[in-house]
């Protein structure tokens, strides 16, 4: 009980003392896992919105392929990705294994498919005649997904809270091709293990509170913004 | 009838063909300004793909070519061609927004000045009595304030033509009559040609020129609204057109501009032409009836007829009589004769109808 009384302290003591080793871990996370929310936005809300507009022989195979991917294991898309920007691997020659670049990528790789699936679920979701109501204004094909896109904008944002807290929160992938190097890329997570492995729980609990501090603050403003919108 | 000028809709040969099936089959037809048609007919008769079509959503599947105030659809681009166009449907279909946005949106798709979108929502929002709603989430709106909300934004735009597709089924009786009230005092002053799909005969008196009776995708009569009511050119017509009964029989006289049809062992008088042994239906519509009690008082009319009433529907406005003739002839009732008289199932009635009043189909076998 003593280790999680003085692992809340030792939080509240890292953060009020604005320490500067987990502001860094902290500050890192936020990029990467941001960075990569925003790559998986712009591609997952694209592709699902184009699936769900568009009708195609497989279309139900697609949709199948982009919901088992909503369930992607972390350790397998680190695998993989290491495996293709390893040394002697087909992206070999980007040389961006273990670097903050490698786990953008792996992150982006975790949630654009969920992204994906949300977005397609909430453009399917749209009343059918209301594509028809909006080109018979006269819009053009582009002015009528940008405008079935704001129609859709309430489970969008949920789109963007699954996504962000997918990655946020993910070890596996972040480890392999992060390596958890100290001032380049220790993020939240991967400092988190390490530090429990030496059995340093007191900052443990530290960094893990900031985590779910961190991950309720994001999704608290994205509610806020999606509560007020839905009114 | 409003007056006829240059057609701003035109349709030639337009075929819309789903897996093989003729979905829709209209060889030709145009719509002038200001004219209002309305198209009835069963479900799945085509009336909603007839729209569609025209608005130019039916691309894949159709052939023909559309005419749009000059510009032809295929041949335009989509967007540039429906652009003439507004379109209402049952459900008003109104975005995740504010009433003033919605009405704004066609406006916003062309791009107009915030100044131009704010004088003509105003104006649409004053017309269709909303403008106290502006600022109103469109989610928040009753049925018959949306359906407002949906007009407005589709005259926002003064379309050339307007396409209604059932747009007040789902309304209750008194937003129904408002809106409709308030639709007929905008279309009566506007050059805005509509095509309005209604299984609604009231909708269809009160705002349409003509009417267009349409059947697994063929138009089967196209006419001023009087005429396709009085003078059904089918059973199939008659049926929709409201007319209640329709006695099939053979022509066993004619002379004289009157012709005697023997229909379920009696005989019936029908003012035109047809020769001995035509095979013949007729038409009465419930409104020409005029039901007595008591002894039989001399009549003008040439079709008078003792009978029991089998059926007394209560409808909105009126009683529904079903008296058994020999054959079941249909006639409305107000209440106010109806208790005067007595009226009740079962009791016996003397009906009788004109002979210029019988509607007659000749039957091609």
């Amino acid at each position: 009980m003593d280790l999680i009384v003085n692992g809340i302290k030792e939080a509240f003591r890292l953060i009020i003392t604005l320490d500067a080793e987990v502001m860094r871990v902290t500050l890192l996370s936020l990029q990467i896992s941001g960075s990569a929310t925003l790559i998986s936005l712009v591609i997952g809300v694209s592709a699902g919105t184009a699936v769900a507009l568009s009708e195609f022989p497989g279309k139900r195979l697609v949709v199948s392929v982009i919901n088992t991917g909503m369930g992607l294991p972390p350790v397998v898309v680190g695998l993989f990705v290491t495996i293709f920007i390893w040394r002697n691997g087909p992206f070999g020659f980007l040389g961006i294994l273990y670097t903050p670049a490698a786990m953008v990528l792996a992150q982006s790789i975790i949630a654009t498919p969920i992204v994906t699936g949300i977005s397609f679920a909430a453009m399917q979701h749209l009343p059918d005649k209301l594509r028809l109501q909006i080109l018979a204004l006269g819009a053009t094909r582009a002015q009528m997904v940008w405008m079935l896109m704001r129609e859709a904008r309430l489970p969008l944002l949920a789109a963007v809270m699954a996504g962000f807290g997918g990655v946020i929160s993910e070890i596996g992938a972040s480890m392999m091709v992060g390596g958890n190097i100290k001032g380049h890329t220790r993020v939240l997570t991967t400092a988190t293990v390490m530090e429990t492995s030496r059995g340093n729980f007191d900052i443990a609990i530290a960094l893990a509170i900031i985590l779910l501090m961190l991950t309720f603050a994001v999704n608290y403003i994205l509610t806020s913004i999606q509560q007020k919108d839905g009114r | 009838m409003k007056p006829r000028t240059a057609p701003v809709l035109e349709v030639r040969n337009l075929r819309v063909v789903r897996g093989g099936a003729v979905i829709l089959d209209v060889p030709e037809f145009s719509l002038a300004a200001g004219e209002v048609v309305a198209v009835i007919g069963p479900n799945g008769a085509g009336k909603t793909t007839m729209l569609s079509a025209i608005l130019g959503l039916q691309k894949s599947f159709m052939d023909g070519v559309v005419v749009r105030g000059g510009l032809k659809f295929p041949g335009t681009p989509p967007h540039l061609y429906r652009r003439g166009f507004s379109m209402v449907f049952q459900d008003s279909l109104l975005f995740n927004t504010t009433l003033y946005d919605n009405v704004a949106s066609g406006l916003r798709i062309r791009g107009l000045s915030r100044r131009e979108i704010g004088r003509i929502v105003s104006e649409q929002l004053e017309r269709f009595g909303i403008a106290a709603l502006s600022g109103r989430k469109a989610q928040s709106l009753s049925g018959g304030e949306a359906q407002r909300a949906s007009l407005a934004r589709a005259f926002a735009t003064a379309p050339e033509i307007l396409l209604l597709d059932e747009p007040f089924a789902s309304l209750d009786t008194p937003a129904r009559e408002a809106i409709l009230d308030d639709l007929e005092k905008v279309l009566s002053g506007s050059r805005t040609a509509v095509i309005l799909v209604t299984h609604d005969r009231v909708e269809t008196l009160r705002l349409a020129d003509s009417i267009m009776v349409l059947d697994k995708g063929k138009i089967l009569q196209r006419g001023p609204t009087i005429d396709v009511l009085r003078r059904p050119g089918s059973e199939f017509v008659a049926s929709f057109a409201g007319t209640e009964t329709v006695v099939a029989g053979k022509v066993v006289r004619s002379g004289g501009g009157v012709v005697v049809v023997s229909a379920s062992g009696v005989e019936i008088e029908a003012a035109g032409e047809a020769h001995r042994g035509q095979r013949v239906a007729l038409c009465i519509r419930p409104e020409n009836i005029v039901i007595a009690t008591g002894s039989r008082a001399r009549t003008s009319a040439r079709n008078a007829f003792t009978g029991r009433i089998v059926r007394l529907l209560p409808m909105p406005h009126y009683y529904k009589a079903v008296i058994d003739c020999g054959f079941p002839l249909v006639a409305y009732i107000t209440q106010h004769s109806m208790e005067e008289m007595g009226l009740r199932e079962g009791g016996r009635v003397h009906a009788s109808f004109k002979a210029t009043s019988v509607h007659l189909i000749k039957k091609e076998h």
